[in-house]
């Protein structure tokens, strides 16, 4: 009593969902608040007797869990009460619950299966059937599609085109969910493409072209009724998705891509509608790019999208240049300013797109310039776009082993400049190329460690942390590669500047290495100057004999040199000397601190760099950099910073001795500690080369070492662990031996021929550079199997040979200041097997391959098994369906009727196209069926005309449970397109 | 599936229609409807209606307070999907005459009805204004 009486006053005074809305609105509660005692209404009338105050409720929560985002799955079982309510409006609010709310776990689908079978049977009530098609297209699972698939079969052939197109429109689904349906409703939905009926085509096209994009080689064999579509066709809707459909099926075929073209072309041309033109050029650039006079004419309309001023437009044609880009570059390369141009545009999609195409244009005669244009656009942009920028420039000069870089040094110097731009965080990427080009490629080492150095001496830097990657590998560059170097020295005080506090440990703990590297390099030179100074006394050393000898030629130049030389050098110390009274204040005591920057601040001459004072110096700076690093908690550094100070330690007392024996006793100088300095010298100047992916597994297994031992346990205790970012590199063993000293000796050389100007410096690098360390190109195949070897005896042979060169070269450099690109020849990239061009990802399967494998064999119309199971469930529904189903059989002849122009094709030898076609098909294995089947159309008696067909076209009509005999043939695609 | 959701949201970020045409739970739908709030409501008149989003596209078109945002797949014609939109405006444009904001929010089971006669599983099935409208205007007269 008590609930009747509730429900009545619910019913009175129910809120309806106007109300609902209205309430929101005015918000006098706050939403939430609100929400929560509506839904609390809801709970309570939902359970109402009365269908109205029930369905009402519903129509709330559907409200709320649309726009809200409320769960509302705790009513499914009213959703089905409504559902099935006998009012329309009452049943329409139901249904959009359903759709809404149930999902494939949702339990009470169970419970829906008659009443959706009732309502779509329902004769009188279109819009009731409407609904529950409608529901179905969202929400049916498996069970429901294989319960459902008769009725659903029933309205394809309804003669209500409202319930045909949507029953069409469903089937897409229940294809999805229960491939088997396909063997019932295929050729029904077929015979819907030839409907007279507008809507139903438009329906049936949409099917067929989702369909096509899934898996398009099994319906290939419908090409013929597609081709007709496509031809007559005045709905754009229609048109764009037959264009969808063809755009998968030409690349399968051909001669159908032959047949097709011109009638794309046509509606390229006739076409008023900005959409069917767009997507006429996005199938040919895509498909048939092929055919020249096509793309030719895409590429006008293109270039009218481009040049349109509306954003859409402007978009979509840099997106169809991009897909034409990779056959014809020509097309974009005509483009080439507008795309420039709208690099800059407002929009960042337009922006990306134009990017995009620029890469693409990229070639190596070009990329020089590309590169120059692209950063100025980089420091002009926001900082995502100039990421974006910086990433592609990255990726495409990388790309297969930096394939279209001819001049590395403009490579690396383009790599620095980057760093330096303000918003870039490209750190990881910057520093990977940097270590990789170090290795890979010799030629460009001496310049690595210029742009290396300029990093590094920049305290400014020091502030970005997208920087750190990039400091690091200068750092590694730096002292890998420290006899390139101008002045270590200044390396020394680059690495222990008091900013590099800010790095994070592992960085520094690089840097401290790299300190390590140029010291034993700088002892190293200081020894070998030494020894050579006692062996030719008088004042020169032999080093800078040679040096003044080179120099001789230029003598007139001479002059001219030292004066920049000077201004140089200051400029490179200011940003120290700016940093100086910090310095100070960081270094507590800075009394011989101070001492020891004035000295080093005063030029380091390339003639004596290696002074006893500047070594001495040095030793002082480091030890007092890194002394209160040994408190470190980091492990790496500690370490680090203990072999450094240790072997300090270890050799500063016979260094500061031998200054006392260096008058007397110069020739006793194989001391204890020039030994040791000799042998890290040795350690150190062993070069790292790149390490194929495939070395591991070349390194036979130790016997008794087990490697699949299970060591989950270890996760436990060091799960915390990160691994370090690989990087492929690792000590290997080289021809050192081949004396490091004379190498050394003769780069020492190199560098006081330097004329130390910034212009002129740079053409000494390139005489340097030029041949000197060439791999000879029979040594890649070398590599192939092994490391490549370090200071190659060959190399060294050139290298002698090369320097004699050198003073012939400079004055050609000098005549001509600036090389031609053409002229120089690209350095030798070290490349190994492990660097496999990454293949372009394979092909995903189809979607489904139940779903292809039902839809080929009832295109091909031979299983036995599908007539029984069709047989059986047409005994469920109406018997009269059972004369219409049909196989398709020899297309071929259709199109030959319909086409009628296809005679040159006809001169080509059948058997090798038939052949052509088994690549294309799965499960076509036979030729012979065709035959037969004609045959059998000969005698008649299954055959009938269709008679109503427009094109006079005739299909075969078998009966299902006639051809046992058929069971023999294997599918086989007929060769419709003879 | 072609189509696979249509959204109208008003320029405050607040979803008036909300048609998904894949099963996506509640979730999911509240975090897709902020990051596309977020990614389109932010752009000027000036910049192009198509968005890439995930693994799909979203082409979108403002009228008046209300933008209309339909995802699609990455192969959908994006100037169809644009005329398709518009088409749905003129549609509700006929119906309700002038249409605006608040008539989606105080009839959203008939912007529904619309598009459910419009798209069907992700694909279009009708067109025609009339066609359209037609169920709508019976059930009107009926009640």
């Amino acid at each position: 009593m008590a609930s009747t009486t509730s429900s009545i006053m619910d019913t009175l005074f129910q809120r309806t969902l106007e109300d609902l809305i209205k309430g929101l609105r005015l918000q006098l509660i706050g939403e939430s608040a609100f929400i929560s005692k509506a839904l609390d209404e809801i709970r309570r009338e939902i359970k109402s007797t009365d269908p109205h105050t029930k369905s009402n409720a519903l129509q709330k929560l559907s409200y709320l869990s649309s726009l809200h985002h409320f769960d509302m799955s705790w009513a499914a079982f009213h959703v089905v009460e409504v559902m099935s309510s006998s009012r329309f409006s009452h049943k329409k609010i139901g249904y959009h619950a359903a759709s809404l709310s149930f999902s494939d776990s949702t339990p009470v689908l169970l419970l829906i299966t008659n009443q959706l079978r009732k309502d779509l049977t329902c004769p009188n009530n279109e819009f009731e059937v409407s609904l529950a098609l409608e529901c179905l297209s969202r929400i049916a699972t498996t069970d429901l599609c294989r319960d459902l698939t008769p009725e659903i079969f029933t309205l394809l052939s309804s003669t209500k085109i409202f319930v045909r197109k949507k029953a069409i429109a469903l089937v897409l689904r229940v294809f999805e969910k229960y491939p088997d349906a396909v063997k019932v409703c295929f050729k029904r939905l077929v015979e819907n493409l030839d409907s007279t009926d507008p809507h139903i085509v438009s329906a049936v096209v949409g099917v067929f072209c989702e369909l096509t994009s899934y898996d398009p080689k099994s319906y290939l064999p419908l090409a013929p009724e597609f081709y007709r579509i496509l031809v007559d066709s005045k709905n754009n809707w229609v048109l764009i998705k037959m264009l969808k459909i063809f755009a998968k099926l030409v690349l399968l075929d051909s001669r159908l891509a032959k047949r097709v073209v011109e009638p794309v072309c046509e509606h390229m041309r006739r076409t008023g509608a900005k959409s069917l033109m767009f997507e006429c050029v996005r199938t040919v650039v895509s498909s048939l790019s092929e055919y020249e006079q096509a793309v030719k004419l895409a590429v006008v309309k293109i270039r009218e999208l481009l040049l349109d001023d509306d954003p859409n437009l402007k978009y979509l044609g840099l997106n169809a240049l991009s897909i034409v880009a990779p056959k014809h570059l020509w097309a974009v390369l005509e483009n080439k300013e507008v795309v420039i141009k709208w690099l800059s545009d407002e929009d960042p999609n337009i922006k990306r797109e134009s990017l995009r195409l620029v890469m693409a244009m990229v070639s190596e005669n070009n990329v020089v310039e590309i590169c120059r244009v692209l950063v100025n656009y980089a420091l002009k942009s926001d900082p995502e776009f100039c990421n974006e920028i910086l990433g592609s420039i990255l990726s495409t000069c990388s790309r297969n082993l930096y394939e279209i870089v001819n001049d590395f040094d403009w490579y690396v110097s383009l790599l620095g400049e980057m760093s330096r731009i303000l918003h870039c965080q490209q750190g990881d990427e910057i520093e990977n190329q940097l270590i990789d080009i170090s290795m890979r490629v010799r030629d460009v080492r001496p310049e690595l460690v210029r742009v290396g150095r300029d990093l590094l001496i920049d305290p400014a830097l020091l502030s970005n942390h997208f920087l750190y990657r990039i400091l690091s590998a200068a750092a590694w560059v730096s002292g890998e590669y420290v006899e390139f170097s101008r002045n270590p020295f200044e390396l020394i005080e680059a690495l222990l500047q008091p900013r590099t506090n800010l790095l994070p440990p592992s960085i520094r703990a690089i840097y401290i290495q790299s300190v390590f590297k140029v010291l034993i390099f700088c002892l190293h030179s200081y020894l070998l100057q030494r020894e050579s100074t006692t062996s030719s006394y008088p004042d020169t050393s032999a080093l800078s004999e040679l040096a003044s000898k080179r120099e001789m030629p230029e003598g007139s130049n001479l002059a001219t040199f030292k004066a920049p030389s000077h201004s140089e050098q200051d400029e490179v110390f200011n940003p120290r000397v700016s940093n100086q009274s910090s310095e100070e204040l960081f270094v507590g005591n800075g009394g011989d601190r101070t001492m020891s920057h004035g000295q080093t601040s005063t030029p380091v001459t390339s003639e004596n760099s290696f002074t006893y004072e500047a070594v001495v110096n040095q030793l002082n700076l480091i030890e007092l950099a890194l002394g209160p690093l040994t408190g470190s908690h980091d492990v790496e550094i500690l370490e680090r910073v203990r072999n450094l100070l240790c072997f300090i330690e270890l050799i500063k007392g016979e260094i500061l001795e031998s200054l006392v024996q260096k008058e007397e006793n110069l020739n006793s100088a194989e001391t204890k500690s020039s030994k040791i300095i000799k042998l890290m010298s040795d350690a150190f100047s062993e070069e790292l080369g790149p390490v194929s992916v495939s070395a591991q597994e070349r390194v036979p297994i130790p016997e008794g070492l087990v490697l699949k031992e299970n060591l989950n346990d270890l996760e436990m205790i060091c799960g915390d662990i990160q691994l370090p970012s690989s990087i492929s590199f690792s000590l290997v063993s080289t021809h050192y031996e081949e004396g490091v000293g004379a190498s050394l000796l003769d780069l020492q050389i190199k560098e006081e021929l330097e004329p130390p100007s910034e212009a002129t410096s740079l053409l000494a690098e390139h005489r340097k550079r030029h041949g000197l360390y060439y791999l000879t190109s029979e040594k890649n195949d070398i590599v192939a199997n092994d490391y490549p070897p370090a200071n190659d005896p060959k190399l060294q042979d050139n290298q002698n040979n090369d320097t004699e060169d050198l003073v012939k070269l400079t004055e050609q450099l000098l005549v001509s200041k600036k090389r031609p690109n053409q002229a120089k020849p690209r350095p030798v990239v070290v490349k190994l097997d492990g660097d496999v061009v990454p293949v372009s990802a394979k092909r995903p399967g189809p979607k489904d391959d139940l779903l292809s494998g039902a839809v080929q064999e009832v295109l091909l119309g031979s299983d036995t098994r599908t007539s029984t199971s069709r047989s059986n469930l047409s005994d469920k529904s109406s018997s009269k369906r059972k004369g219409k189903e049909k196989l398709i059989t020899d297309p071929s002849s259709e199109l030959n009727e319909n086409l009628g122009d296809a005679e040159k094709l006809d001169h080509e030898n059948p058997s090798s196209r038939r052949s052509k076609h088994r690549t294309h098909g799965k499960e076509r294995r036979h030729k012979s069926p065709r035959k037969i089947r004609e045959e059998r159309e000969e005698n008649g008696q299954k055959e009938k005309k269709k008679s109503s067909h427009h094109h006079a076209r005739h299909k075969t009509r078998q009966r299902a449970e006639v051809p046992l005999n058929v069971v023999s043939e294997t599918p086989v695609i007929p060769d419709f397109l003879l | 599936m072609g189509i696979r959701f249509i959204l109208m949201v008003n320029k405050q970020g607040q979803t008036r229609l909300a048609q998904y045409y894949e099963y996506l739970t509640l979730e999911e739908r509240r975090a897709l409807e902020g990051e596309i709030v977020r990614k389109c409501l932010a752009r000027n008149e000036q910049q192009c209606s198509f968005v890439e989003h995930r693994n799909y596209k979203i082409v979108y078109r403002r009228y008046a307070s209300l933008f209309f945002l339909v995802g699609v797949d990455n192969d959908e014609n994006e100037l169809a999907i644009l005329e398709f939109i518009h088409l749905l405006v003129e549609t509700m444009d006929r119906h309700f005459g002038n249409v605006c904001e608040l008539d989606i929010m105080f009839h959203l089971e008939k912007a529904h009805f619309m598009l459910e006669e419009m798209v069907m599983n992700g694909c279009i099935v009708e067109t025609s204004k009339t066609n359209i409208l037609q169920p709508i205007q019976l059930m009107e007269k009926s009640s």
